[in-house]
């Protein structure tokens, strides 16, 4: 294997109506990073994320998960190695209940019922949803439905764990509780959001995404330090980073 | 109750099928393939009834009764559904009695025509399938009565398109459900959308939908859905579920070829019924 578990190459995409999303991408990814994809609405985020997944292909460049390239013929392998949740959760849970839900990847893999089971009770576990299983996920609140969907992926056991905006219209006790899951995920992440200080407390790398282009990559605290590259990127600095309001320190 | 809030009202009552399917009870762990075949050789006996026939028909009531007891299946959502569709079996008798005025025999005073008799055997028949039909979704669930279908060699394409019909109902009453709800708060006056506006909304429901089903199937597809509906349980006949098959197409082909309430009847009154 690679000591890059994720390569984009000079990847452009443009979408039928002729809208370009993607102007030469270019990043790598390695084993156990947790990088924070930022950038303003339609700077690419999510169409980034869609190739990483074999939803879409580049028009040029390339994309290679894991041992993988992803084209249409590879999609069962990228897909078991890259596992995305996506931002809205009622797209991705439409199993009778939460665990046929998280066993619908499993069985799809063709794996036996005694390790489907154990696999979905392990995600279910791990993101503290076990009480869940017999509930049909459209009965579920905000935060629960967010982490059934990551127990769905989870239960396909896949190297790097891929999010799309993970911490929409959570509530602050959800998002911090999302916040500490993902802090505790041993995968290679990639986080694409708007909610930056959530960049902060998961990722260590920050990618930012600007008219389809790779406007910055590096650590998150150099970045998040940058105001006149945040500014041209129509983002700001997280809260936390931030003057006091009140003293203005 | 708003439209929006009505259909937000069915569509949970639609999720509780599948929750109805997910109990442990004697009848939701028989085999699918058991239920199938014998929810499929009831129906059969049911239509193979002359026109005339009813109270033939009758002991047949006992199938759809055992499956209501003991799937554990309230009896409210499943009259509920039929109710729903009863106008068409209405509407395919109603005529009878006017048709056919062949007197057939007496109840006391009242005159029996044939007419009525058909009438009667239809709206019979029609509760005696749609119930049995209902009763086998309430207790096997969706996907594993279409893991059943594909079992049987039905072809895949059918089974998956059943599947996804099932799903995008919800898919589509959701979309609907916040169109009206939208409409409603910006026109107190006239919660029911006008033509005009309706049509220009069902554009919009259909467009937001067909969205929505895409990114669902890609979610699908993300998690290695190829076409073929697999079960977490997965099918696995026991003598049991033989024994289940065996017991009822036996009951139905005795249903079939006497007829058990003029049989009692002799047997107790000394009289045909």
């Amino acid at each position: 294997m690679s000591h890059h578990l994720v390569r984009l190459e000079d990847v452009h995409f443009g979408y039928p109506d002729g809208t370009p999303a993607l102007r030469g991408v270019s990043f790598e990814l390695h084993h156990g990073e947790s990088v924070g994809l930022v950038g303003a609405n339609g700077a690419g985020k999510s169409t980034l994320l869609l190739h990483l997944a074999g939803v879409l292909f580049p028009s040029s460049g390339r994309v290679r998960v894991g041992d993988w390239p992803v084209t249409p013929e590879t999609l069962g392998h990228v897909r078991q190695t890259l596992g995305l949740v996506f931002q809205d959760p009622d797209d991705q849970l439409f199993m009778p209940t939460v665990a046929d839900d998280v066993a619908f990847g499993p069985l799809n893999l063709g794996l036996p019922a005694e390790e489907v089971s154990a696999r979905v009770g392990g995600a279910l576990e791990r993101v503290g949803a076990a009480g869940l299983s017999s509930r049909p996920p459209y009965r579920l609140s905000g935060g629960e439905k967010r982490a059934a969907a990551i127990a769905s992926v989870l239960a396909m056991a896949p190297d790097v764990l891929v999010m799309d905006e993970p911490s929409a219209g959570l509530d602050p006790a959800a998002r911090r509780r999302l916040i500490g899951l993902l802090r505790s995920f041993e995968h290679t992440k990639i986080v694409a959001t708007h909610d930056l200080d959530l960049v902060l407390d998961v990722c260590a790398r920050t990618v930012v995404l600007r008219e389809g282009r790779v406007a910055a990559d590096g650590p998150t605290a150099g970045i998040f330090g940058d105001s006149e590259l945040l500014e041209a990127c129509h983002l700001e600095k997280p809260l936390r980073l931030q003057g006091c309001p009140r003293c203005g320190g | 109750m708003t439209r929006a809030d009505g259909i937000t009202a069915a569509l949970s009552h639609l999720g509780r099928f599948d929750e109805l399917a997910g109990a442990n009870t004697p009848i939701a762990r028989v085999d699918p393939r058991a239920k199938l075949v014998t929810t499929a050789a009831f129906l059969v006996t049911v239509a193979s009834f002359g026109r005339l026939e009813v109270s033939a028909l009758l002991p047949l009531g006992a199938y759809p009764l055992v499956l209501l007891a003991l799937g554990d299946v309230p009896l409210g959502p499943i009259v509920w559904r039929m109710a729903l569709v009863s106008p068409f079996a209405v509407l395919v008798g109603a005529f009878e009695p006017f048709l056919d005025r062949q007197p057939l025999g007496s109840l006391g005073p009242i005159v029996v025509t044939a007419g009525w008799a058909s009438f009667a055997s239809i709206l019979l028949r029609f509760a005696l399938s749609v119930s049995a039909a209902l009763l086998l979704v309430a207790t096997t669930g969706l996907d594993a009565a279409a893991a059943a279908l594909a079992w049987f060699k039905v072809p895949k394409v059918l089974v998956v398109q059943l599947l996804f019909l099932y799903r995008y109902l919800f898919v589509l009453s959701e979309e609907v459900a916040r169109s009206l709800r939208a409409h409603a708060l910006r026109s107190p006056n006239h919660p029911s959308p006008r033509i005009r506006v309706a049509g220009s909304m069902l554009g919009q429901v259909l467009l937001r939908t067909l969205e929505r089903a895409q990114r669902i199937h890609v979610a699908m597809a993300c998690r290695g859905f190829a076409g073929q509906v697999r079960l977490r349980r997965p099918l696995r006949a026991r003598l049991s579920d033989i024994a289940f098959v065996a017991c009822w197409c036996t009951y139905f082909a005795l249903c079939r070829v006497s007829n058990l309430p003029r049989l009692l009847g002799t047997a107790v009154f000394g009289v045909a019924g």
